[in-house]
């Protein structure tokens, strides 16, 4: 059914911090091994180690810059996946059922054997989340491991999703958004976690956690002591202010011949 | 968005069958025998010639009977069912007048109907994608459904209704384009709502998740030949609109009218491949593109 249903027992996803995620990309690999070796068609190549290599990823981390009107700029590293939005577009425009969205925890699958491939839903997603596989010819999407959250051969701790899991700076949290108690409900609460094109209307379920402000004293002093150590002297004097001249006017130098 | 050659070849080749196919439906031309099996003939290598270009761009061709199963959301399902039903019941009304000589008038209407109604869907399965601003309003059903009108009015010889039927057409078209090009501003998506960083500062792309390219970048970051937009849309304006309007009314015999159907045909062509490559999915803003 490509229907939607109009509520899920549990909210599933991933809050995501923009502050702590150093762009590692980690999470991507980690992300491209299990679901290779996992649920569905392998994540093809093509080209892997020629010219113009290409693939089929899950996970994608970007990276942006933020040019404050009156502060340093800052880099923020942007992972992406599926949102497993709750009004999901990609989910209603399938035309086989293939794409659904599960009642039980509200996880976004594709049912691969019954894909025509026809790239509706990805046409329909506003993020980027799926891509169809060249190889296999089905869509591809992030499952949020599906096949390890549940997953009762795995040692509880490797229970929740494998880009979770392999972050090394703690940037990925798994939990239930449904549960206002839950790690991921309460870091949204405090962190104010957002959503991505909220114009959209899909109503994400992941959140993303802005950066912290950063220090704003670079436009002051950068040390409080600095104000008490003797003025440096701007310009050089006896010996060295001689030698200062004299390689200006050198060819080369400020006052020589252009070079 | 990717132009891809075989859902150009579907949209104008489905457009115009489909168009012809209702005309024949609501009796203008009514024709019988020889003449009607031709007009039948032509409507239908267009309508379903269209159809089966349009499953070349699918990734397993093999279950697209699994399409149809989706009606109750999904609009390409509701056009494959509006399809196949536009195509059963024309047949049977078109067996009616080719091999009994009888016109069954309500069955004509009805295939008239289903007929607008396939090319609605198909305008429709463009018009509810969000994430692409310049499809997402009512001039692009307006478009379709205008240009299918009249072509079908022009490949049914009927000048009398081909005539105001193409300027319409002309103006819904013009519509699309002043009206697209203004769409992904308007919708007040960009990096900064696309990112949420927005009221910090200035956000800028820095640098991509890849160093090549991927599915995303080839689908939905088509970029190629916006360049020359302005001279295809006069290109496709003087082939769908100027040469037909004057070839029929220089004159109306056979000749004039299959000229004018042919430069009509590629004219929507040509308007369609921009339909695509100028249309900018918002995923493009995470690019740093549009
Ligand atoms: S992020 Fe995209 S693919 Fe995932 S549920 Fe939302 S619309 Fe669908
Ligand atoms: S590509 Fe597959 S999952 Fe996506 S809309 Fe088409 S059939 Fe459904
Ligand atoms: S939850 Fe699993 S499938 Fe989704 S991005 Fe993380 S590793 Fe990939």
């Amino acid at each position: 059914m490509t229907t939607l249903p109009t509520s899920t027992d549990r909210k599933l996803g991933l809050v995501i911090d923009l502050d702590t995620c150093v762009g590692c990309h980690a999470c991507v690999i980690s992300c491209k091994g299990w679901n290779t070796e996992n649920y569905g068609a392998p994540l093809s190549d093509q080209d892997p180690y020629g010219a113009n290599p290409t693939g089929t990823f899950l996970n994608r981390v970007h990276s942006y810059e933020i040019q404050p009107e009156a502060a340093p700029a800052q880099l923020i590293h942007f992972p992406k996946s599926c949102l497993h939005c709750e009004d999901a577009p990609c989910v209603t425009v399938c035309p086989t059922g293939a794409s659904y969205k599960r009642v039980e925890d509200g996880i976004v699958l594709v049912n691969e054997s019954d894909c025509i491939g026809c790239g509706l839903c990805a046409w329909a997603c506003p993020y980027g989340a799926r891509e169809m596989d060249a190889e296999e010819k089905v869509m591809k999407k992030c499952t949020l491991c599906v096949d390890r959250i549940y997953n009762e051969n795995l040692p509880e701790e490797d229970r929740e999703p494998a880009c979770v899991r392999t972050c090394p700076a703690g940037a990925r949290h798994f939990g239930d958004f449904a549960d206002p108690d839950s790690n991921v409900s309460q870091l949204t609460a405090q962190r104010g976690g957002m959503d991505l094109m909220p114009e959209m209307g899909t109503k994400p379920v992941n959140k993303y956690l802005p950066p912290r402000p950063k220090d704003q004293s670079l436009k002051e002093e950068v040390d409080i002591l600095a104000p008490f150590l003797e003025p440096i002297t701007e310009a050089p004097k006896g010996f060295l202010g001689w030698l200062d001249k004299a390689l200006d006017a050198m060819p080369g130098g400020p006052k020589g011949g252009s070079n | 968005m990717h132009p891809a050659p075989s859902v150009i070849l579907f949209s104008t080749m489905s457009g115009a069958g489909f168009g012809l196919l209702a005309f024949l439906g609501l009796g203008l031309p009514v024709v019988t025998g020889g003449l009607a099996f031709g007009y039948f003939a032509l409507a239908y290598l267009l309508a379903v010639g269209g159809l089966i270009a349009s499953t070349f761009h699918l990734g397993h061709p093999e279950r697209a009977m699994k399409a149809f199963k989706q009606w109750r959301s999904s609009w390409l399902s509701r056009e494959g069912i509006c399809a196949v039903a536009a195509l059963v019941v024309m047949a049977i009304y078109g067996a009616g007048l080719v091999f009994f000589g009888t016109r069954i008038g309500l069955l004509g209407t009805i295939g008239a109907i289903l007929s607008f109604g396939t090319v609605f869907t198909t305008s429709m399965i463009y018009t509810q994608i969000k994430t692409v601003p310049r499809w997402n309003n009512t001039t692009t059903p307006a478009m379709f459904l205008s240009i299918c009108i009249a072509g079908g009015a022009l490949l049914a010889g009927e000048v009398k209704f081909a005539v105001p039927l193409l300027i319409l057409a002309a103006a819904a078209q013009i519509g699309h384009w002043l009206f697209g090009d203004r769409a992904l501003a308007e919708s007040g998506t960009t990096l900064a709502t696309a990112t949420g960083l927005g009221a910090r500062g200035e956000v800028r792309a820095f640098e991509p998740p890849h160093t090549g390219t991927n599915y995303l970048l080839n689908e939905f970051v088509y970029v190629i030949g916006r360049k020359h937009a302005l001279k295809l849309r006069i290109i496709a304006l003087i082939l769908m609109i100027a040469v037909p309007l004057a070839l029929v009314l220089l004159g109306q015999s056979f000749i004039f009218i299959a000229l004018a159907a042919i430069s009509h045909l590629v004219g929507v062509f040509t308007a369609r491949w921009l339909f695509f490559a100028q249309a900018e999915h918002v995923v493009g803003l995470y690019y740093g593109k549009r």
